[in-house]
């Protein structure tokens, strides 16, 4: 979009970019001594102390108490996958039609599928070798029905290289649908309106 | 046909004089949209998007023939915007479940609508309910179809079964407005669409030998194997190019591979699909891919008891459902420790050959099934097509109804699938052992009198008289008759009476006393009434004939006489001739293999009973791996050396490690391959250079062909006449399998299994009282079987038959060697 100034390389007066004031380097034997001697003595080291021992007097600590506290996320963040629900009727969103699994690059993805009593595509199941993963977010990109998107969940340390997380870890439970807690994703992948769609029309 | 020169889009196009401008492009690497047509069948003119402009005229490219010197223009602005009109047509009320629908990418819909650019809807009608319908092996979806009708055409022209038709769809007719609005073709292409679906023509169920191809042939998902449904999408199979192993067609198939689920990462086969432009599949094909020798490891007790039975037998008994290679490991064995090779079936068709051989001079039969395709007369003797090699049938069926063909069916056994192939097919229903009485009879309407030996011709010639019969003529007859009329006079304005001559003529029936040539061996064979009159008929304006022959022949008493006779048919007549093997190598056995007719002590059997088993069916004494889990060659009905390859893995060992431990070293079993004997016909290539796929102007490029080359013929040309009183009769059953059965690998596969029984028709069941819950002793000299009763609705007349696929049924131990054995049967 703006990328003008960055691709404009011609470094001149007239642009945006200016060199540095660096002092030179010393080369003698003689310059070089003095610099120690500078340096040495004009107690730079008691600046830096200084800050330390002020903040500590005054115990406004910035650092967060990770794990008892944590940073609050961008909705773009891209952690441990969710699968949705649909908000009517309770049921999965994912209906098996396996993009995630094909657009993933890192081969991660696996599914399995069946025909139901009533005829529809259903997911037995589902898993994610999280080991794998390299979270890229291609798999709620491609998913045209928002049913996988990335959640917050970003501590999925293992014992093992491949650890999976399954259908059942990711799909919201029924209570926490009912009570409103599945948060619709805003992130990648999300609806975005577009004028560029047009109608088709209907005959009634 | 003469070749001549066409332009396409500027591009000169050789082609034959009478091919379709779509095949002509095709052929040449010319891209012309096509949704209805099929290569091999006719023209269904059902979607209209391969409109082209030929010398300034629209046509449509799949029925339009080339002529010389025709520049074709693919694209013009009218043609682009009917294009565009057929496309957002067909993507009116389309549902958008391309997500979850079967097709998954691999649809000609997404492809031409893409293709085309469709970006934006003019058309709409209401939708209609279309609930989608579960016709057993297949399930269709009416609101995913688009009435391409390419199942119809090809259930008609290819398979013969005829099963589907189109029906009234019902709902609103199209708007008037869009027909002045829209492209014409587009507008007509429309209107028939929006008033018909498909339905099978038994109503609601499916009354066909089930062999799949619409499923095939359906360019979106809405015909889609019910097994199949949902569990996986086109891109996630590796596709395994193959051989099928189950009949000696060798169709050319690829097994769709996956991981079996989450949990199990191991192969499993999915589906089988083919180059359905090229090859069409049987049921068996299609749905018995499943049977591999599962969860198999290397039992080293087992292997070395194997090697002990070895070590001890003198006679090795296997079936045909082997590859070249492995045929040869079995010479090879028995040329280094002299064992006896037995096989039955492969050894029938051996000395069949040997036979044919002496008269014809060459080692294997002219003819191949490409030859049937385009024939346009076509006879069978001696074969139960349907069940003994669907593609046979195909190939008839095709010639039929492509070539404006007629056909003659030689079989004990009525069969209504072939009566429904066409009207031009008659079946000759003769008494078993009177195949020599057929194959005398088209030596005599065939044959070159002239050239034949004068005595075979005498002996013909005996079965001739002249007899007087009365035939019924209608005569058209003048008449000539003075009429008295009553006029009225202009003049006086009374009635006179006038005389009047009147000529009329009239149709009468005269009986009439006519001598007409009768052939006495039409009576032996059981001809219907009228025949040489069908024949008559059938016989015009006729140049291809071709000839199939079958198992019937290779195990009759007399089968040396029956290879002698096809042997001069060939020779004296216009016949191509085409010998129809058993299994899937049968022939590929018959020719490696230096078989011997009886057992010794101690029997090894391969994939049949023995006093040591290997067994690719899982019931062995050591595990072997089957069809789908080696790779290989198998010698096809077209003669041709076909490779296949393995689809799922297996962990035990095989004939090989068998071999090798005997001392025959070879590290994998396609080092065979390459030693295939040049003088049986093989071409001694390396298994990884045979190629396996077909061109895009339908030319087969698997494997290789054998040569067959000329073997010292002897210059006594004499055949025995046949036994005029031989006919059996009184209560007799056949060795066949029911449809989509041809082995116990086939009854393995989980859409396939079923046990068997003994399969009679309903005439034959009220004739003996049977009913469909009975369970009868069958016996013959030979031994006894008890077998429950199955109707069969696809034969008639009162021969039943006993398979060999259901190992619970030893059929071998009532049956002799020739394929028809008089029984009692009796309720138990």
């Amino acid at each position: 979009m703006h990328s003008e100034p960055l691709n404009d390389r011609n470094v001149s007066s007239n642009s945006t970019y200016y060199y540095v004031d660096i002092e030179e380097y010393p080369t003698q034997g003689w310059d070089k001594f003095k610099r120690v001697i500078k340096r040495t003595f004009k107690g730079e080291l008691f600046v830096g102390l200084w800050v330390v021992l002020r903040e500590m007097i005054k115990f406004d600590i910035h650092t967060v108490q990770y794990p008892k506290e944590k940073l609050p996320i961008g909705p773009r963040y891209r952690a441990v996958h969710k699968l949705l629900r649909l908000w009517e009727s309770g049921y999965e969103r994912c209906i098996g039609c396996g993009l995630c699994e094909k657009i993933c690059i890192s081969d991660c993805i696996r599914m399995d599928t069946k025909i139901d009593e009533n005829s529809r595509k259903e997911v037995t199941e589902y898993s994610i070798n999280l080991g794998r993963c390299i979270f890229c977010g291609y798999c709620a990109e491609v998913c045209p029905e928002l049913a996988i998107v990335h959640g917050q969940r970003y501590e999925n340390g293992s014992e093992q290289r491949a650890h999976f997380v399954i259908k059942d870890d990711m799909l919201t439970p029924l209570d926490l649908l009912t009570s409103g807690q599945q948060a619709e994703y805003p992130g990648f992948g999300s609806i975005t309106p577009n004028e560029s769609v047009k109608k088709t029309p209907l005959a009634y | 046909m003469n070749e001549i020169t066409i332009t396409i889009d500027g591009k000169e196009v050789r082609t034959q004089e009478g091919e379709y401008i779509l095949n002509a492009a095709r052929a040449n690497g010319i891209f012309i949209p096509a949704i209805c047509y099929l290569t091999r069948c006719s023209p269904t003119l059902a979607c209209r998007i391969c409109l082209v402009e030929a010398d300034g005229k629209q046509v449509y490219a799949c029925n339009a023939k080339a002529k010389n010197g025709m520049n074709i223009s693919t694209t013009t602005p009218t043609i682009e915007a009917e294009k565009r009109a057929i496309m957002e047509v067909y993507d009116v009320n389309h549902p958008l479940e391309c997500g979850v629908c079967d097709q998954s990418g691999e649809c000609e819909l997404q492809n031409y609508t893409l293709e085309i650019g469709v970006d934006s809807q003019s058309y709409s009608i209401k939708d209609t309910h279309k609930p989608a319908q579960n016709w057993g092996l297949i399930h269709y979806d009416p609101a995913l179809c688009i009435m391409c009708e390419r199942c119809i055409t090809v259930c008609k022209d290819m398979i013969g079964d005829s099963a589907l038709s189109t029906v009234a769809r019902g709902g609103d007719p199209l708007d008037a407005a869009f027909k002045a609005s829209m492209p014409k073709d587009a507008y007509a292409m429309w209107n028939k669409l929006n008033k018909s679906l498909i339905a099978p023509n038994g109503g609601d169920t499916l009354d066909c030998t089930n062999c799949g191809e619409c499923t095939s042939v359906c360019p979106v998902g809405a015909l889609v194997s019910s097994d199949y449904q949902y569990t996986s999408n086109a891109w996630e199979h590796t596709q395994i190019p193959a051989t099928c192993a189950h009949c000696s067609a060798g169709c050319q198939i690829s097994y769709d591979i996956k991981h079996t689920s989450i949990e199990n990462p191991e192969a499993k086969i999915y589906r089988v699909k083919n180059e359905w432009n090229y090859v069409s599949l049987c049921g068996a094909g299609r749905y018995g891919y499943d049977f591999e020798n599962r969860s198999v490891t290397k039992d080293a007790n087992a292997f070395n008891a194997a090697i002990e039975a070895f070590k001890n037998a003198d006679t090795i008994s296997f079936t045909s459902t082997i590859t070249n290679e492995e045929a040869l490991i079995l010479q090879k064995l028995k040329e280094k420790f002299g064992y006896r090779l037995v096989n039955n079936e492969a050894l029938a068709l051996k000395n069949f050959l040997k036979h044919y051989g002496a008269i014809s001079g060459q080692s294997l039969y002219g003819g191949d099934l490409k030859k049937v395709h385009n024939a346009d007369f076509v006879v069978s003797i001696g074969s139960a097509l349907k069940t003994d090699n669907p593609n046979a049938r195909y190939a008839m069926n095709n010639a039929l109804s492509m070539n404006k063909g007629a056909g003659l069916y030689f079989h004990p056994i009525n069969d209504p699938v072939i009566t429904d192939m066409s009207k031009n097919v008659t079946q000759v229903n003769h008494a078993p052992l009177m195949e020599e009485a057929a194959l005398y009879w088209v030596l005599d309407l065939f044959g070159d009198k002239s050239a034949m030996p004068s005595e075979l011709s005498d002996y013909l010639s005996t079965f001739h008289s002249m007899k007087t019969v009365t035939i019924q003529e209608t005569v058209d007859e003048k008449v000539t008759e003075t009429v008295t009329k009553k006029v009225v006079n202009a003049q006086t304005g009374l009635e006179e009476e006038v005389s009047e001559t009147v000529t009329k003529t009239v149709k009468k029936k005269v009986s009439k006393e006519v001598e007409v040539d009768t052939n006495g061996l039409l009576d032996y064979l059981n001809a219907p009434t009228g025949f040489s009159d069908t024949l008559t008929k059938y016989l015009a304006k006729k140049e291809n004939f071709a000839l199939m022959v079958g198992a019937d022949l290779y195990t009759h008493p007399n089968a040396a006489n029956c290879a002698r006779l096809v042997a001069l048919i060939e020779k004296y007549t216009k016949f191509s001739v085409t010998m129809i093997p058993n299994l899937a190598n049968t022939l590929g056995v018959a020719l490696l293999c230096d078989l011997d007719s009886g057992v010794g002590t101690r029997t090894i059997g391969y994939n049949t009973s023995g006093d040591f088993t290997l067994s690719a069916l899982g019931d062995g004494d050591l595990d072997m791996p089957s069809l789908n889990q080696q790779e290989g060659t198998l010698t096809s009905i077209n003669k041709r050396v076909n490779p296949t390859n393995a689809a799922v893995p297996f962990g035990g060992y095989t004939l090989n490690d068998v071999a090798s431990a005997l001392g025959l070293k070879a590290s994998l079993t396609i080092e065979y391959t390459a030693q295939l004997p040049v003088d049986a016909g093989f071409k001694g290539l390396e298994f990884d250079a045979l190629p396996n796929y077909y061109t895009n102007a339908g030319e087969e490029i698997r494997g290789y062909l054998l040569d067959s080359h000329t073997i010292e013929m002897s210059e006594d040309q004499s055949v025995q006449p046949f036994d005029t009183k031989g006919a059996m009769s009184g209560t007799m059953i056949y060795r066949a399998n029911p449809v989509m059965q041809f082995s116990p690998f086939t009854a393995r596969a989980h859409q396939l299994r079923e046990s068997g029984g003994l399969y009679v028709s309903l005439e034959m069941m009220s004739a003996y009282g049977l009913s469909g819950e009975d369970t009868v002793r069958v016996t013959t000299t030979k031994g006894e079987v008890v077998v429950p009763v199955i109707n069969d609705s696809k034969i008639k007349g009162e021969i039943g038959y006993l398979p060999t696929f259901d190992l619970k049924i030893n059929s071998g131990a009532v049956l002799g060697d020739y394929r028809f054995s008089n029984v009692t049967i009796e309720k138990v």
